[in-house]
């Protein structure tokens, strides 16, 4: 690591710090062959909040992932966003008692990709409904261009064990990467 | 399920005295994702300005981007195409602080072009979020931040961290 810099180094650290409370738990990097869905199971129960980083490439369609929790495909969700499309007036939606969240939008391409991070905030806790958040959004030099936030929310107090991504159309492209991350609490 | 300790510092910088920009160099490999922290208190005002590179920072016009934002009045988006940078922020008075947190996923791949992800706030002018993209399958080793026209202040600090996928 070789910061370079037109002023004065103050003060330097390298490498030498230590975060304990984010782990990876697991990553899927999809093949040659693509992938239809990406799903985690038997996820422990032993952190506070779940982060889930996407890199998510579509060679067919332009099309959302979509998530769900624990195997429920039933209306026990909702969904919203607020969407910034490079043009002057931002939009926003929503949906209720739908059968999935939508959390990422996506590109075309086999070089452009959408990213998307999410976070599932006490995923764990069997007091609460669970809610989840991303910021998401794709650029293609002039092609699809969006940037996005959105929150997602599950009428359940189970703990989430399992979770499930598909693609709206087409699929997960060549690689595409998902990786899941617990934090502590 | 595999698990790991990961989300490491990288390297982290104050800055002493006021800089143009600041630039990582020699970035390792060995992370999945990069985020970049920094607190970007400008001199006078300016865009914050984000490039990146492969050996050297490309200056070409090979970056784009679109924003959404919001400025205490309204909300807006806009967007630049073919252009030599990515506007990731915008400070407006000097001395006001403001904070930029910038996602590179998979940023040493070599089979996809570049898009990272960003979260800019400043106090009394914007709070933003920008996707940009860098049309290049190179792996990202550098990356520099610069305010247009002005200089980061003294105090600004960069901080880049690293996550490494199971």
């Amino acid at each position: 690591m070789s910061p370079i810099l037109k002023g004065v180094i103050a003060s330097q650290i390298t490498g030498h710090l230590n975060n304990n409370s984010y782990e990876s738990i697991a990553t899927v990097t999809v093949g040659s062959g693509g992938a239809a869905s990406v799903t985690f199971t038997s996820i422990p129960s032993t952190y506070k909040h779940l982060q889930i980083r996407t890199l998510y490439l579509n060679t067919s369609a332009q099309s959302n992932i979509r998530m769900t929790y624990n195997s429920d495909t039933a209306a026990n969700y909702s969904w919203h966003e607020l969407d910034g499309y490079g043009q002057p007036s931002p939009e926003a939606s929503g949906t209720a008692n739908a059968s999935f969240m939508s959390i990422i939008l996506g590109a075309t391409g086999t070089t452009n990709q959408a990213v998307g991070i999410t976070d599932i905030l006490e995923y764990a806790n069997t007091n609460i409904y669970k809610t989840c958040k991303t910021l998401t959004g794709a650029d293609t030099n002039g092609g699809i261009n969006y940037i996005l936030f959105r929150s997602g929310n599950w009428r359940s107090t189970s703990a989430i064990t399992r979770i499930d991504l598909t693609a709206s159309a087409g699929n997960f492209g060549q690689y595409s990467s998902i990786a899941l991350y617990g934090i502590k609490g | 399920m595999a698990a790991g300790s990961t989300y490491t510092p990288i390297a982290t910088t104050t800055l002493g005295s006021a800089a143009s920009s600041y630039t990582f160099t020699g970035i390792s490999s060995a992370y999945t994702d990069l985020i970049l922290v920094a607190t970007t208190p400008p001199s006078a005002g300016g865009s914050v300005n984000l490039t990146m590179g492969n050996g050297s920072i490309d200056t070409g016009t090979n970056y784009s981007w679109t924003y959404l934002r919001g400025n205490g009045t309204a909300a807006s988006s806009s967007r630049g195409s073919t252009d030599s940078r990515i506007f990731s922020g915008e400070n407006a008075t000097a001395g006001l602080q403001s904070n930029l947190i910038i996602h590179f996923q998979n940023y040493s791949n070599t089979t996809t072009y570049k898009t990272c992800i960003s979260r800019y706030n400043c106090t009394d002018t914007v709070t933003q979020a920008t996707v940009g993209l860098w049309r290049s399958t190179s792996a990202i080793n550098q990356i520099r931040l610069a305010i247009g026209g002005d200089s980061f202040a003294a105090g600004a600090t960069f901080t880049l961290y690293g996550i490494a996928a199971a």
